[in-house]
């Protein structure tokens, strides 16, 4: 039980292809070997969002592509593998049941215990392959195209609960939508971004969803502040304005990341929690990034977001996971472990 | 040789191990479930149960044949991705079959023959076979009433009923007809592993956005 163990991970909730292998150490430390991730993303663009089934088709077409080249990063072979992680949900039923079917198939083939994991979870995980282990308590937010959660981690591969979500559009939904009336490309977080940094974040004030006294206090909504922009900007367009975009995109940036950051913080303080993670795609966004270092400096609190590349789907993430939970002495899933596209954050390992 | 039989294409989970030598060839196990909703549940059991029945380990098997499709595509990729994976794992070569040139292979009928599954949206996946078994046509996915039968007086395969002529076993495919339809491809290289789905995605490019303040400022 102490060598070093070899984890694989396979994530298919969306439409990133990845296959990631850490190194478990006997000391309980996480390294990152490889990290192989084939996107779909394209596909997706003139429909202005993931397309379930040319997910799925592209998963299919990819996975063992995306299996040799992580393989070959390695410098690995298949029979070095001691344990297979993959996504068992939440995601898209179709595209996570090729990646479900693949694993156990590896893991049948090589005999080697299979563990079915929280995509979620993995988000948080992946911080470990960048910045070490993690504190025993710790607060995640994650922020994509697909979830907006808050997160107490009690034990990554343990405990982990959620303490908030959105009631409506995840962030990275927002951004794709408000790019979309912008006349922006998909998916929208790069180029709002990109277009922020041009702008004034004072010049329209967006609303804050949520954000009311009797408001759930750690819940999110991005709904309104979407409608919100396109009022503006149909108003604007109506008067024979020309449309600031770069204010546009800094003002709604600026609400996004305000709400963002002061709802994490304040969860941070009220369960006596010192260590925020930000992860998921949003993550990668440079005023979100900005705001949280800034308040999470104010409220000595400790920030941790791992690299972008990282911080996106991949399978790196959910081989760490993996590692965690088998660290942690978690039973491997059943060969009949279902893809769960509602598996609840709770879940960790499918047992 | 032994041979992994995996398909996945029909409400049909079928999983066997099957051995083929000079003569036909011949099933050592095998399990077949009818469950439309648990492809993925089932089917890796399934084969494990299989292999120890047959009292053999997964990286016996000199070859893999795959059920190819056409099929719903959920539950079809299911059977791919375990072969693929399966066969890149065991490092052994992976043969897909049209999943309808299984069901022929099996075909209790003398004479031409067409095969027909369940396409859901009130359509069939249909192939045609000559007398030998070769397919002549197809495959395609259309309404039962479009399927040109004249010159059949049989049909096999779960929607054979709608064809309206006379029916023959089997319904779905069995691990001996997926090997025996992939007998001459098992001497070669194998092809592509690429799934008959016949059908594009259902997906809609945006139209023009729908104004916010017309909808009584919701
Ligand atoms: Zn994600």
């Amino acid at each position: 039980m102490t060598a070093d163990r070899v984890v694989l991970g396979i994530e298919s909730s969306c439409d990133e292809t990845g296959v990631g292998l850490v190194r478990l150490a006997a000391d309980g430390t996480v390294e990152l070997l490889a990290d192989a991730v084939a996107s779909s993303v394209d596909e997706h663009a003139r429909f202005g969002g993931v397309v379930p089934e040319i997910a799925s088709r592209a998963h299919l077409a990819a996975m063992a592509p995306t299996m040799r080249r992580a393989l070959d990063e390695s410098g690995l072979e298949l029979s070095d593998v001691d344990a297979i992680a993959v996504t068992a949900g939440p995601g898209l039923a179709g595209a996570l049941m090729v990646g479900v079917a693949a694993a156990k198939a590896y893991a049948a083939a090589l005999d080697v215990p299979l563990f079915g994991v929280n995509h979620l979870g993995g988000h948080v995980a992946v911080d470990t392959l960048e910045h070490g282990p993690l504190p025993q308590r710790c607060l995640a937010l994650l922020v994509s195209g697909g979830h907006t959660q808050l997160l107490l981690v009690e034990g990554i591969g343990e405990q982990v609960t959620e303490i908030g979500s959105t009631i409506d559009d995840a962030a990275g939904e927002a951004y794709d939508k408000v790019a979309r009336i912008l006349d922006l490309p998909y998916p929208g977080g790069p180029p709002i971004d990109k277009q922020a940094k041009l702008g004034n974040p004072k010049a329209i004030a967006f609303p804050r969803g949520l954000t009311g006294p009797r408001d759930a206090k750690y819940d999110f909504s991005f709904s309104g502040l979407k409608t919100a922009v396109a009022r503006w900007v149909e108003t604007e367009q109506r008067e024979g304005r020309e449309i600031p975009v770069a204010d546009v995109c800094a003002s709604f940036q600026e609400a996004v990341a305000d709400v963002l950051t002061a709802k994490a913080v304040r969860a941070a303080r009220d369960l006596d929690v010192d260590t925020l993670v930000i992860s998921g795609g949003v993550a990668a966004n440079s005023r979100l990034s900005e705001l949280a270092a800034q308040r999470c400096a104010e409220a000595g609190i400790t920030l941790r977001v791992p690299r972008p590349r990282l911080c996106t789907d991949n399978g790196a993430m959910i081989a760490a996971l993996g590692a965690h939970v088998l660290a942690a002495g978690a039973k491997p899933s059943p060969l009949d472990m279902p893809a769960n596209p509602g598996l609840p954050v709770g879940t960790i390992v499918v047992q | 040789m032994l041979v992994i039989a995996l398909d996945t294409s029909t409400p049909a989970v079928t999983a066997g191990l099957v051995a083929l030598d000079d003569g036909p060839p011949r099933a050592l196990a095998e399990r077949v479930t009818v469950n439309p909703r648990a492809h993925g549940e089932l089917l890796m059991p399934q084969l494990l149960d299989v292999m120890t029945e047959a009292g053999r380990e997964l990286g016996d098997a000199d070859a893999i044949v795959v059920g190819a499709g056409p099929g719903p595509f959920t539950g079809l990729r299911v059977g791919m991705a375990t072969a693929a994976a399966l066969g890149q794992a065991c490092g052994r070569p992976v043969h897909p079959v049209c999943s309808l040139d299984a069901i022929a292979a099996q075909a209790t009928a003398e004479g031409p023959l067409l095969v027909a599954t369940d396409a859901r949206r009130k359509e069939v996946y249909w192939a045609a076979y000559d007398a030998a078994r070769a397919r002549i046509d197809g495959p395609h996915v259309q309404r039962p009433a479009d399927v040109p039968t004249d010159g059949f007086a049989a049909a096999a395969g779960e929607m054979a009923e709608a064809l309206g002529i006379a029916v023959v076993e089997p319904r779905y495919p069995t691990p001996v007809g997926l090997v025996a339809a992939a007998r001459a491809a098992l001497q070669g290289e194998p092809a592509p592993l690429v799934p008959l789905y016949l059908r594009r995605p259902d997906a809609a490019e945006p139209g023009k956005r729908k104004s916010v303040l017309t909808r009584g400022g919701k």
